[in-house]
């Protein structure tokens, strides 16, 4: 238990620890309606878009996360429409957009300043790394995003449930619909910062299923989700500085783990 | 008796096919109008005419003293939702969620109204289990109260029994008949002409050149109604 203070005792591990937390949680809210929308694999798609626009944003020295939010919530703009006007299929859709900006961005990368450890950053993440800004810039926009989802919770529980009801109701579908994905694309980026582009859908989809195992009701099911992310964010954390593993990898083996301990536990409650 | 909903040369056509033409019905206040057609006759389309959920339309349909948007629909059973993790409380309350801007939970008088409903349906034992894990009847019933918290005076109710056993059936259609005797008023969509003669008070029969308004007694002289005799015998 001792290295738990020692870990406690650097400033920068606090900061990494509380603006993860605050991110996984952002992650894990967004995860439940998307998961029940059948659209988890946005999140994937749009790391993937944060990655190529970071990298460059790198390559011609300016700000990775302030150039890739506009950008990513551009692309969640785009892949929405796609998908609305059904000429390509969501899933695609992601499948097309992702890897052109993937591509893209190592292209650029590999052209420019080459596959350094920045560039390494974005790939699989390194919270223990963060900056004193961008530390600021994430805490920042995960409050903002939670905010906004508590204000329009009632709207995004009515959207996800029964879209047509919600129409013919008089609620702004459409509107609700583009306020997920914006969210979702700003969580995406800060989340990228710290999980890496390649896993940060991981904490977008795994607590959301996981709680959805055990849990019956949305309510219960939201916050199920945000207590299973933050556990595993913080065993994840654990791990990486007790057995010196990868941050981010560490985070997703936590919740692979959390996610087989639920499925067998409602399996177990179903005989 | 004031009219809530009035249809004047109501016609939709459809990529240049004619959906049905030239409809006139008017929907009174405490009115049970059931409207029938054949599969493919434009029923599901003219509800959302009358929900104004952007279906083009020429003729006009205007409702008197609400708003469209406040009438309660029950949309015809899908089993897309079968995985959703929702509590029966949280989907009658989502009937609330478009008549406040902001909210992380409902207001008083909303809660107070969800209450009377869900005791209006016989759904107070049900209220805290899952949703998915109700039967058709019950989860039928759920979104049916859901309607009502949506609904200020009207009850758009899409073939509600479609798929039901009969005895969830007989407890939808008694129901649906007790929330008429309290005042509101209903606007059933029904393939079943057997049980809407006996429930409705007015029929709109949708057919292919012609149609049918008027009341029941009305419409069991029609030959709308004889041929359907003739059919099933």
């Amino acid at each position: 238990m001792s290295f738990i203070a020692e870990i406690l005792s650097y400033p920068f591990a606090v900061r990494a620890l509380v603006v993860g937390i605050l991110v996984c949680v952002c992650a894990s809210v967004l995860g439940v309606n998307l998961v029940l929308k059948r659209f988890s694999m946005l999140g994937d798609g749009l790391s993937h878009v944060a990655f190529g626009s970071a990298a460059v944003a790198l390559a011609v020295g300016a700000a990775p996360l302030q150039v890739a939010i506009p950008v990513v919530v551009a692309a969640a703009f785009l892949l929405l429409r796609i998908s609305e006007n059904g000429k390509v299929k969501g899933d695609a859709a992601i499948a097309m957009v992702s890897s052109s900006a993937l591509a893209i961005g190592v292209i650029v990368a590999t052209m420019t300043t080459g596959m350094n450890t920045d560039i390494n950053n974005y790939m699989f993440g390194s919270i223990l790394a963060m900056s004193k800004q961008d530390v600021y810039i994430s805490a920042t926009v995960a409050i903002m995003v939670l905010v906004m989802y508590l204000l329009f919770y009632n709207k995004i529980f009515v959207c996800t449930f029964d879209e047509k009801f919600a129409t013919a109701t008089g609620v702004k579908v459409k509107l609700y619909n583009s306020l997920i994905a914006v969210l979702t694309a700003v969580t995406v980026v800060i989340g990228m910062r710290m999980m890496g582009a390649l896993l940060i859908s991981s904490i977008i989809t795994f607590p959301a299923l996981s709680a959805m195992r055990v849990c019956k009701c949305y309510s219960r099911v939201i916050i199920m989700s945000m207590v299973v992310a933050t556990i595993s964010f913080v065993s994840g954390i654990m791990l990486s500085f007790g057995f010196d593993m990868p941050a981010g990898a560490a985070v997703v083996v936590v919740n692979l783990v959390v996610f087989l301990v639920f499925s067998a536990a409602s399996r177990l409650k179903k005989q | 008796m004031s009219e809530l909903i009035t249809a004047k040369k109501l016609s939709v056509s459809f990529e240049g096919r004619s959906v049905f033409k030239n409809l006139n019905f008017s929907v009174t206040d405490g009115d049970y109008l059931c409207i029938l057609g054949e599969n493919g006759s434009g029923k599901t389309t003219l509800m959302n005419c009358i929900l104004g959920t952007g279906v083009k339309y020429s003729g006009s349909i205007e409702c008197n003293g609400f708003s469209r948007k406040n009438i309660g629909w029950l949309p015809q059973r899908s089993e897309t939702k079968s995985d959703f993790p929702a509590s029966v409380n949280e989907v009658v309350m989502s009937g609330f969620s478009a008549k406040s801007f902001f909210g992380l939970t409902y207001s008083a008088s909303q809660r107070r109204m969800g209450e009377s409903n869900i005791h209006m349906l016989d759904l107070c034992s049900l209220k805290n289990r899952s949703f998915k894990e109700l039967s058709g009847g019950q989860q039928q019933r759920v979104l049916l109260c859901r309607a009502l918290c949506a609904a200020e005076r009207v009850l758009l109710l899409d073939e509600p029994v479609n798929g039901l056993d009969t005895v969830s059936q007989n407890e939808m259609y008694s129901l649906i008949r007790k929330l008429n005797d309290s005042g509101i008023t209903i606007i059933m969509i029904s393939h079943d002409v057997d049980r809407a003669v006996c429930e409705a008070k007015h029929i709109l029969h949708i057919g292919e050149g012609d149609n049918f308004y008027g009341s029941v007694d009305d419409y069991l002289k029609t030959s709308f109604y004889n041929k359907i005799k003739e059919g099933e015998v």
